[in-house]
């Protein structure tokens, strides 16, 4: 099964329109949804059975035990993470605990443990021969890669036949970027013809270069800068990366994914020119 | 020699497992004794450095070989100072795997991934 | 409520990305100066490429990662065994894994031979420098870094006076809680798209669990009655400025220019916006006081 996975660095360029797209062109049996923060992909696919709901467990998080503390004060000055405050008594912020086990270890009155802490939760929709994985990652949690990981496990692991999956990656790139590259045969990154676009994509080409990625560049609502997307396509000509297309801004597009629809639903420009994209696209996945 | 592979079931008929770092057993195979062990894998499910703590473990238990499909970069620095050799493994069970070893059929890996920074893992 | 320096630190945050975080906060510090523009999307700083400060300055982010005297290290392994990140692995000799370390510090302690110490690895830097009177501070993270948490909070060490403006990354994980953490108000980014609901009701609830005093700017808008619109609603929240999307800011921002600096209309749009906000954090202090 080949993988391709949306990527974009900057957010709001478009990762999860197109990828809803896609999976709609390829007719995908398998999908998952790398933003663990804040998934949408689910917004704008049709699924009627409920899903199998499992809880993900992140790093343990330090729990102390006030009645057995002493008020040495060693597990607050040890922890490097300022996790760890004192007023009436010692507390730890499960926040920003970063579950590395050092104030249990110098506590001398036994009284810190690491508990087990869910740090979100995984969902997987199944049905007939396809398969959609995604994950929402409880608010204020670090561990976003391994819960990226597992979503991309739980997708391979349930997918029968397909030949394809679409993957909708998350912003930035980081930890959740990081974990979303693993393994994909193609990183496809939609592009803003804007300052803070090319900025932002040059960075995430960078990252996934040095993560040995394939890499294919196309240019979202390119009609809002002619020339700035003049400039992204010749990036990608000096980078030697494959460019696969341009897709206008529409504002049928905003109305579609507010009525839940995928833009390839509706006859559009930007539906055209995903539908090329795809096209194009897909060469470089196979190759 | 002692062969190490990562496996999905506690048995020589089990399929060679896709992943190092997240198989569930490695099965440890004393070709002179012909003994079979299978010891858990305690990076099924680590948050991190999954690689790193598989490589570990199949380095303690002694093996002296590994066949696997394929090997992160952590994973290779700590198995290649251990002086292991590694072995690409080919579809089958780690029952094939160990014959095709044996028999001398099968290639050293050359491929090692680039790493992925504790938090992914390539299936 | 306003800190004791008499700081007002107001944070952006938006949960999607796009949103226009950026755009709200860099036009906010413009109109509101003298100020403090802090760019904690370490990851995709933008805000520099707007203000394009001079004079600047470098300052490296470095976290403490171990490393081993061979000559004392015993093979123990109580190092290997401690680590919860599976940094360390022992062969013929310690190896350490710098990418998956979280600088803990543990392994340090456990050490009966005191064979580890700390040296200093770099992910990343802060850029500070002026562009009329407004002081930039830019984070930005090394690509291939997993985490820019450190770059973040030496970025907040900040005792400037006046009012500071913290661009926060997408989302609502660890990266903009420590963003918001020591924020005296926070101003939430929405779009008027199925998305942006989505996301803005995860970022909703973190302002509220780490209880900050906050207020919607809903931008972008095409029509008006959107899905952000009924969500505010719905949940009382008070919107402050409802943007329309309009192609020719769009095309300034996308320019990478201060729409502020160029166009009256938008100056006296943002200094209503901030005139609003600085009532809302002079009312909170009054009622915390």
């Amino acid at each position: 099964m080949k993988q391709l996975l949306i990527l974009s660095g900057k957010g709001g360029t478009g990762k999860t329109t197109v990828a809803g797209a896609f999976i709609q062109l390829a007719d995908a049996k398998a999908y998952a949804d790398c933003d663990v923060d804040a998934p949408n992909l689910h917004l704008v696919s049709d699924w009627t059975e409920a899903p199998t709901r499992s809880d993900y467990y992140g790093l343990p998080v330090a729990q102390i035990d006030n009645e057995r503390c002493i008020g040495c004060d060693l597990c607050r000055t040890h922890c490097r993470f300022a996790a760890i405050t004192v007023q009436e008594a010692y507390t730890v912020h499960p926040f920003a605990c970063e579950g590395c086990g050092v104030c249990s270890y110098v506590c001398p009155a036994a009284a810190i443990r690491m508990e087990p802490a869910v740090a979100g939760e995984h969902k997987l929709y199944a049905a007939e021969n396809t398969v959609f994985s995604t994950a929402q990652l409880k608010m204020g949690s670090g561990n976003s890669g391994k819960l990226v990981t597992e979503v991309k496990k739980q997708m391979r692991q349930h997918a029968q036949t397909a030949d394809l999956a679409i993957i909708d990656g998350s912003p930035g790139i980081g930890c959740p970027v990081i974990a979303s590259v693993s393994g994909v045969d193609l990183v496809l990154i939609v592009a803003e013809p804007s300052v803070s676009g090319i900025s932002d994509m040059e960075r995430i080409v960078q990252t996934a270069r040095k993560l040995g990625a394939k890499i294919a560049v196309c240019i979202n609502k390119y009609d809002i800068h002619p020339d700035y997307s003049e400039q992204i396509a010749r990036y990608c000509e000096k980078a030697q990366l494959p460019f696969t297309g341009r897709i206008p801004f529409d504002p049928a597009v905003v109305r579609a994914v507010n009525a839940g629809r995928s833009v390839v639903d509706i006859d559009c420009p930007a539906a055209e020119a995903i539908r090329q994209v795809f096209e194009n696209t897909l060469p470089y996945v196979f190759a | 020699m002692k062969i190490a592979i990562p496996v999905e079931e506690n048995t020589l008929d089990a399929k060679v497992s896709s992943s190092f770092g997240r198989a569930a057993y490695f099965l440890i195979f004393d070709t002179q004794s012909d003994e079979a062990r299978f010891i858990d894998n305690p990076a099924i499910n680590s948050t991190g450095g999954a690689g790193i703590l598989s490589a570990q473990t199949v380095v303690d238990a002694g093996a002296d070989t590994l066949l696997t499909p394929r090997l992160g970069q952590n994973a290779a620095d700590v198995i290649q100072d251990a002086g292991m050799q590694v072995f690409q493994s080919k579809e089958g069970t780690a029952k094939e795997n160990i014959e095709a070893c044996c028999a001398k059929t099968l290639k050293v890996l050359e491929e090692i991934h680039e790493g992925f920074h504790g938090h992914g893992n390539r299936e | 409520m306003v800190t004791e320096t008499g700081n007002k630190r107001i944070a952006v945050l938006s949960g999607k990305g796009g949103t226009g975080k950026t755009f709200l906060t860099v036009n906010l510090a413009a109109v509101a100066g003298p100020s403090v523009y802090i760019d904690c999307d370490v990851e995709e700083p933008n805000g520099h490429l707007f203000f394009r400060p001079d004079a600047v300055t470098d300052e490296a982010v470095t976290v403490r990662i171990p490393q081993v005297d061979p000559a004392l290290c015993t093979g123990c392994r109580k190092c290997v065994d401690f680590c919860r990140f599976h940094a360390l692995a022992f062969t013929k000799q310690l190896k350490i894994f710098d990418e998956v370390c979280h600088a803990c510090g543990g392994c340090l302690l456990v050490c009966p031979q005191q064979a580890l110490t700390e040296t200093d690895k770099t992910i990343g830097v802060i850029q500070s420098g002026r562009t009329q009177n407004v002081s930039v501070r830019t984070g930005v993270l090394q690509t291939g870094e997993a985490s820019g948490i450190p770059i973040i909070q030496k970025l907040l060490q900040n005792t400037d006076p006046h009012p500071q403006f913290i661009d926060c990354p997408p989302g609502s994980a660890c990266g903009v809680m420590e963003s918001i953490k020591d924020a005296d108000y926070c101003l939430i980014v929405a779009e008027p798209t199925a998305f942006g609901v989505h996301n803005l009701q995860m970022v909703y609830e973190l302002v509220r669990l780490f209880e900050k005093p906050f207020g919607v700017v809903i931008n972008k808008v095409l029509d008006e009655d959107n899905p952000a619109e009924r969500f505010c609603q719905k949940h009382r929240i008070p919107v402050f400025d409802r943007i329309p999307l309009d192609t020719k800011i769009g095309k300034l921002h996308s320019d990478g220019r201060i729409a502020a600096y160029v166009s009256d209309a938008v100056r006296a749009r943002f200094a209503t916006l901030w005139e609003k906000i600085q009532k809302e954090v002079q009312s909170e202090a009054t009622a915390h006081s």
